[in-house]
């Protein structure tokens, strides 16, 4: 599991720990809450960084053990803050027979990142990720939650520049 | 409710939103105020049709045309001339792609022609969002008539048994003996679940997505009537979060059943309480798994623990529970209103019904399909699918995603049930069919399904944490062109190791996509390990692009088009490719007018 630790400092704000707060008060001594607290809390902030699992961890009163261990195993978890704008290229199988791996390549040499990783001003973060379930339009990539379907790896420097 | 004369079907799926339906509608319902038919005609938001391919979709009855491409330009013509004047827009109209002849409704195309719409049944018919509309087609009868006339759990039981149903999500077991051993298990503390496997994590497969963004409310029908049978008074249905509409239309169907007194206590006066959360997946492939989907649940990492007890005895929270994949759901109420026996009419001697299938890569018509189990392959790429586009042909067929095999061209008479596929290599999966050409490689396509495999591979075993990794590496040699024919034998071998020591289905399977492309493709790995070339032209280290000096005019195209500078030669003189200098891109070759340069 790389980047399980964020080089980027907590900027967590008073309300959103107090939202988190509530959300634990809600789910606490429920079996099975460690997952929809989790859930919750990548919503509140954006990302799971070891701030907020100490406090998930001491809300329900399980070790930090366990709650790094769900954090680290789920593809949806992230330890590390999203761009403004997020980047999935779909590489599910109908993608990939489409020439998905071209796509993903345009992404990286237009935005010189890797996928799990950001832009340095944090703009565009960038992930391949598992079947989106267009597969009519295939290949396909999102853009926060814009779609772009049928797609040529030449369209996508074009369509990474509108976003500002 | 109002009466209205025309209804216009927008499919609001996955796939059509991603193509703009939201808007569509927009523009229909403005449209609509702004000619003054607002009060003739209803826009309906409906689940998936099918034809994804085509979308997004627009259907119009009483007249039943179906209108395909549609894009919010072309509404304000759909309005005035089809809704107003009655007139059809032949324009839109659904073509088929064979003799480009148009058909005036959905029923008559070669795509829906061999198809038999069971779990799909209310698909692009009904709106999912409004609970009176799954009770306009017999929703919840089946329910009200088990509840109210207190039909004996076991003889719910029986009739499922009857059927012949076997579990969607892959395996095959037999739904109502899973349903008898919940039944029959005891509980501690008397408490049961009923749990539903909605992590459809296949990539390829999208048919319980569509259900659930299609018809919910069968699901949530299905799981009552299974709680009553099995004594169970609270159901769990685990849904990828990466399916945003179906978690959406879930809330908004359990939220309108307890409205309804269809889900909570009491329900239809019975005494009988039942009551579903839902859970959301995380991005785990093995959380489809049975027991890893339930240690998920209970809030843990999804690994799965070794059968056993069995679910149906030690299941969530100890407790036995019943865990049903959601295409398998969608048919418990179709086989209750019509009985057992009418549902085992269909198929085959060992799998009974019908089974839903997401036909996607190399084909015309991608989208979803069922069809009577025992249909051939032929029938569902050839006649449904419309075959390869661009005239390409037609070289395998993968079933059952990652953990399934590739069918070659030649077996393309097999009949799918669960048996044929599994006697030569493959598995029905949750239904998944990919299909390629001949411009996919197959050491590629393996190497693609193993890579899967070690990235959701959970580690609690060594042999699927290291083993898949290990193949991963020798199939990566062998498409770098580093492979030798020993290679091949180590292959064998450890499939085999992996397939008889892995704890869970996620391992034990994963060699499936390397065994069958070596049973069938066995020359073309041979061609990469021998040959050092590889037949597709897809691994790019095996590629040589040349230029034929014959053809060759010497235009100097090439040279100024090449991005590292790897073709020289004098003008009107034919030009030589670099082999040591090319990066493989094919620049040349696409900007050639001359066909001179080939790639092989």
């Amino acid at each position: 599991m790389p980047n399980c630790k964020t080089v980027v400092p907590y900027h967590g704000t008073p309300e959103q720990e107090a939202r988190l707060r509530e959300v634990i008060e809600a789910h606490k001594g429920q079996p099975g809450a460690t997952m929809p607290v989790l859930q919750a809390a990548q919503e509140i902030f954006g990302y799971l960084p070891e701030e907020v699992q100490v406090m998930v961890a001491e809300g329900l009163d399980i070790p930090l053990s366990e709650v790094y261990g769900v954090a680290s195993f789920y593809a949806q978890f992230s330890m590390n803050p999203k761009g403004k704008y997020q980047i999935s290229v779909c590489l599910g199988t109908a993608c990939y027979v489409k020439g998905a791996a071209a796509i993903l390549s345009a992404v990286e040499e237009h935005l010189n990142i890797k996928p799990g990783s950001i832009t340095p001003d944090g703009k565009f973060s960038l992930d391949a990720c598992r079947c989106v379930g267009a597969c009519g339009l295939a290949p396909v990539m999102m853009v926060g939650s814009d779609v772009y379907g049928r797609l040529t790896p030449d369209q996508v420097p074009g369509i990474l520049d509108k976003y500002e | 409710m109002n009466l209205v004369r025309s209804h216009i079907l927008v499919c609001t799926g996955t796939g059509c939103s991603s193509s703009n339906s939201l808007k569509i509608i927009e523009a229909f319902e403005e449209e609509l105020k702004l000619q003054q038919m607002d009060q003739e005609a209803k826009v309906v938001k409906t689940g998936c049709f099918g034809l994804c391919a085509m979308g997004p979709i627009v259907m119009i009855y009483p007249e039943g045309a179906c209108y395909t491409k549609v894009t919010p330009e072309d509404v304000r013509e759909i309005v005035s001339e089809h809704i107003v004047k009655g007139r059809i827009v032949q324009r839109l109209l659904h073509m088929e792609s064979d003799e480009g002849g148009t058909a005036t409704s959905l029923a008559d195309t070669t795509f829906y022609k061999h198809q038999l719409r069971i779990a799909l049944r209310n698909c692009g018919v009904i709106n999912p969002e409004d609970i009176d509309e799954y009770i306009g087609v017999d929703g919840y009868a089946a329910l009200g008539r088990i509840l109210t006339e207190k039909i004996p759990p076991q003889k719910v039981i029986d009739d499922i048994k009857a059927s012949g149903l076997r579990g969607r999500g892959g395996a095959g077991f037999s739904t109502g003996l899973k349903w008898q051993f919940t039944h029959d298990a005891t509980s501690p503390d008397g408490i049961k679940y009923v749990a539903c496997n909605a992590d459809e994590g296949d990539p390829g497969a999208f048919m319980d997505r569509s259900v659930l963004e299609g018809d919910p409310h069968s699901v949530l029908e299905a799981m009552t009537i299974a709680g009553y049978a099995v004594g169970a008074h609270q159901g769990y249905i685990y849904v990828r979060a990466e399916y945003p509409i179906a978690v959406k239309r879930l809330e908004i169907a359990i939220g309108q059943a307890r409205d309804y007194g269809l889900l909570g206590k009491d329900i239809f006066g019975s005494g009988f309480d039942f009551d579903i959360e839902l859970r959301l997946g995380a991005g785990a492939f093995v959380c489809g798994e049975e027991t890893a989907l339930m240690t998920s649940i209970e809030g843990h990492r999804g690994e799965p623990r070794p059968r056993p007890p069995f679910p149906a005895n030690k299941g969530l929270f100890q407790r036995p529970t019943l865990l049903n994949n959601v295409e398998t759901y969608a048919n418990i109420t179709w086989i209750l209103n019509h009985g057992p026996d009418k549902y085992a009419a269909i198929g085959t001697e060992k799998s009974k019904g019908t089974k839903v299938f997401a036909l996607g890569g190399k084909i015309t018509n991608t989208g979803l399909v069922e069809v009577p189990m025992g249909t051939t392959l032929r029938t569902i790429i050839e006649d449904i699918g419309g075959g390869c586009p661009n005239g390409k042909k037609f070289k395998a067929a993968q079933t059952g995603g990652p953990s399934g095999g590739c069918i070659p061209a030649e077996l393309i008479d097999t009949p799918i049930d669960y048996e044929s596929l599994t006697a030569i290599g493959s598995m029905m999966g949750s239904g998944g069919l990919i299909v390629m050409d001949e411009d996919n490689c197959m050491v590629d396509i393996a190497k693609f399904f193993l890579e899967f495999c070690v990235d959701e591979s959970c580690g609690k075993c060594v042999p699927c944490r290291i083993g898949t990794k290990r193949l991963y590496d020798l199939l990566t040699k062998i498409t770098n062109g580093d492979g030798t024919l020993e290679d091949l034998d180590t292959i064998e071998e450890l499939c085999y190791h992996l397939k008889n020591s892995a704890l869970c289905a996620l391992g034990q399977s994963a060699p499936n996509p390397v065994l069958s492309t070596l049973k069938y493709f066995r020359d073309e790995y041979v061609a990469h390990v021998v040959d050092k070339r590889c037949p597709a032209g897809v691994c790019k280290n095996l590629l040589h692009y040349t230029i034929d000096p014959a053809k060759c005019k010497g235009c100097t195209l090439c040279t100024r088009n090449c991005p590292v500078g790897a073709i020289t030669g004098a003008v009107r003189a034919p030009h030589v490719i670099d082999q040591n200098k090319c990066i493989k891109c094919g620049v040349c070759m696409d900007n050639c007018r001359f066909d001179a340069i080939t790639k092989g």
